[in-house]
C-alpha cells in the first residue's frame, strides 16, 4: 500500500505560539548582548590607540544616541537575564537540600537575586572609584 | 437534539488522501454537556455526523498516549481536554511536525524507528537468575529515574518542539527522556552505548532549549530538563577526552 502522507510546511512557526514568540525573543536578545561586547571591545580598541582615540570614545559614550542605546540595553538585558535563569532549573541535575530537591522557582529566584547583587556591588564599586 | 442544549462548533482540519491534495477545514456542530471531553466530541461526530471522521483514541484516560492533537493550535490529549473550556468554536488538527495519514492521524513511523535506538531496556550491570531473587534499588536510587519513568508516548512533547518539525533527525524531547530514564537507573549499565546518540548531531545538541515541551507533557516528565542535563554530561564527557590516559 502506498502511503500519501501531508507534510505541513513550518514556515513562519515562530508566530504559531506566544511561547514561541517568547523564545525568539529570548534568543533574540543574544544579538543584543554581542552589540554591548563590541562596543567595549571598542573601548579596549581606542584605549590602545592613544587618549585621543579613547577620548572619542568617551564622549560618543555621552552622546544622548548612546544614552539612549544604553537605556535600551538596560531592558534587553534585564530580559536576558531573566530568560535565561527562568530555563536553568532545565539545565542542571537536581539540587538537594537537606533531603528534598529545590525547586524550579527556587533556583530561578537565586540565579535573578545573584544577578541583582552582582550588579549593585558593581555599581557600588565604580561609585566609589569614580573622581 | 434536545431544546436547550449547548451546542459549540468543532473545527476539524480534514486530511482525505485520494480525495483531495490539500487538507481543508471542516465544521461540525454539536451538544455538548459539561462533562464531554473534546475526544467525546469527536466520537459524536463520528456516530452521527460523519462516519468517516479518522481519530486514535484508546483508553479514554490518559495512559494510552493516542489522541494526541493539536487542539486550539496546542498539542494536548483529546480524552483529557474538556469542551467546556471554549467558546463557540474548537480547533481540532493532527499533531504538528508529523506527516497526516487521514484527518487527526498522524504516521509516527518516525519515532515507532527512533524508539530501539535508545536501547530502552535495562542491560544489567550485575546479572542475576531467577534463584537469586529480585534487583533491590533504594528509593534514593527509584527517585533518579522515576518521573522519567512515566512517560506514556503521546507525541506531545514532539508536536511542541520546532526543531524537530525544522529537522525530524532529532532524536527528540521524549525519546531522549526514556534514554535518561534508563541512564540513571543503578541496575543498569549500558549508559555508555547510549550516549554515543546523546552526543551525536541528532542528540542532545540539536536542542536549543525552547523547553515547550515540558509545558506540554500530560506527565510531568519534564523532557526539557532530560535534554539539557545531558548536554552537561555530554560536554564533560568531551572535554574528558583531552585527560591523559582518554581518547
Amino acid at each position: 500500500m502506498v502511503r500519501r502522507t501531508y507534510t505541513r510546511p513550518m514556515e513562519g512557526w515562530w508566530r504559531r505560539d506566544p511561547f514561541f514568540v517568547r523564545y525568539m525573543a529570548r534568543e533574540a536578545t543574544s544579538l543584543f548582548v554581542e552589540l554591548y561586547a563590541l562596543i567595549l571591545l571598542a573601548g579596549v580598541v581606542s584605549l590602545a590607540r592613544g587618549p585621543a582615540a579613547y577620548e572619542a570614545w568617551l564622549a560618543w559614550l555621552a552622546s544622548p544616541f548612546a544614552i539612549l542605546l544604553h537605556v535600551l540595553l538596560f531592558f534587553v538585558f534585564a530580559y536576558h537575564t531573566l530568560s535565561w535563569f527562568r530555563i536553568m532549573p532545565k539545565t542542571m541535575p537536581p539540587v538537594v537540600v537537606a533531603g528534598r530537591a529545590v525547586g524550579p522557582r527556587a533556583i530561578t529566584g537565586a540565579g535573578v537575586a545573584a544577578a541583582v547583587a552582582a550588579s549593585l556591588a558593581f555599581v557600588a564599586v565604580v561609585a566609589a572609584l569614580a573622581p | 437534539m434536545p431544546d436547550g442544549a449547548k451546542t459549540i462548533r468543532i473545527e476539524v482540519l480534514r486530511y482525505q488522501p485520494g480525495e483531495r491534495q490539500e487538507p481543508y477545514a471542516e465544521v461540525f456542530e454539536i451538544p455538548f454537556t459539561h462533562d464531554m471531553s473534546v475526544l467525546e466530541g469527536l466520537q459524536y461526530v463520528k456516530d452521527n455526523l460523519d462516519g468517516s471522521l479518522t481519530y486514535r483514541w484508546s483508553c479514554r484516560m490518559a495512559i494510552c498516549g493516542s489522541c494526541g492533537m493539536m487542539i486550539d493550535g496546542k498539542p494536548r490529549l483529546a480524552c483529557r481536554t474538556f469542551l467546556r473550556d471554549f467558546e463557540g468554536t474548537v480547533r481540532v488538527e493532527a499533531l504538528a511536525h508529523f506527516p497526516i495519514e487521514r484527518d487527526l492521524v498522524v504516521d509516527a513511523s518516525d519515532f515507532v524507528e527512533k524508539l530501539p535506538r535508545i536501547r530502552p531496556w535495562i542491560e544489567a550491570r550485575a546479572p542475576r537468575d531467577l534463584a537469586q531473587g529480585e534487583y533491590l534499588q533504594t528509593p534514593d536510587e527509584l527517585a533518579r529515574y522515576e518521573q522519567f519513568s512515566h512517560c506514556i508516548n503521546c507525541m506531545l512533547c514532539y508536536a511542541a518542539c520546532p526543531q524537530y518539525g525544522l529537522d525530524p533527525k532529532f532524536i527528540g524531547p521524549g525519546l531522549i527522556a526514556l534514554l535518561h530514564r534508563y541512564n540513571q537507573d543503578s541496575r543498569d549499565a549500558a549508559a555508555g552505548k547510549r550516549n554515543e546518540l546523546v552526543h551525536a548531531d541528532e542528540g542532545v545538541w540539536s536542542c536549543t532549549a525552547v523547553g515547550y515541551c515540558s509545558e506540554v507533557c500530560p506527565k510531568q516528565v519534564d523532557p526539557a530538563s532530560a535534554v539539557n542535563r545531558n548536554k552537561t554530561a555530554s560536554a564533560l564527557d568531551w572535554f574528558a577526552r583531552f585527560l591523559p590516559g582518554r581518547g
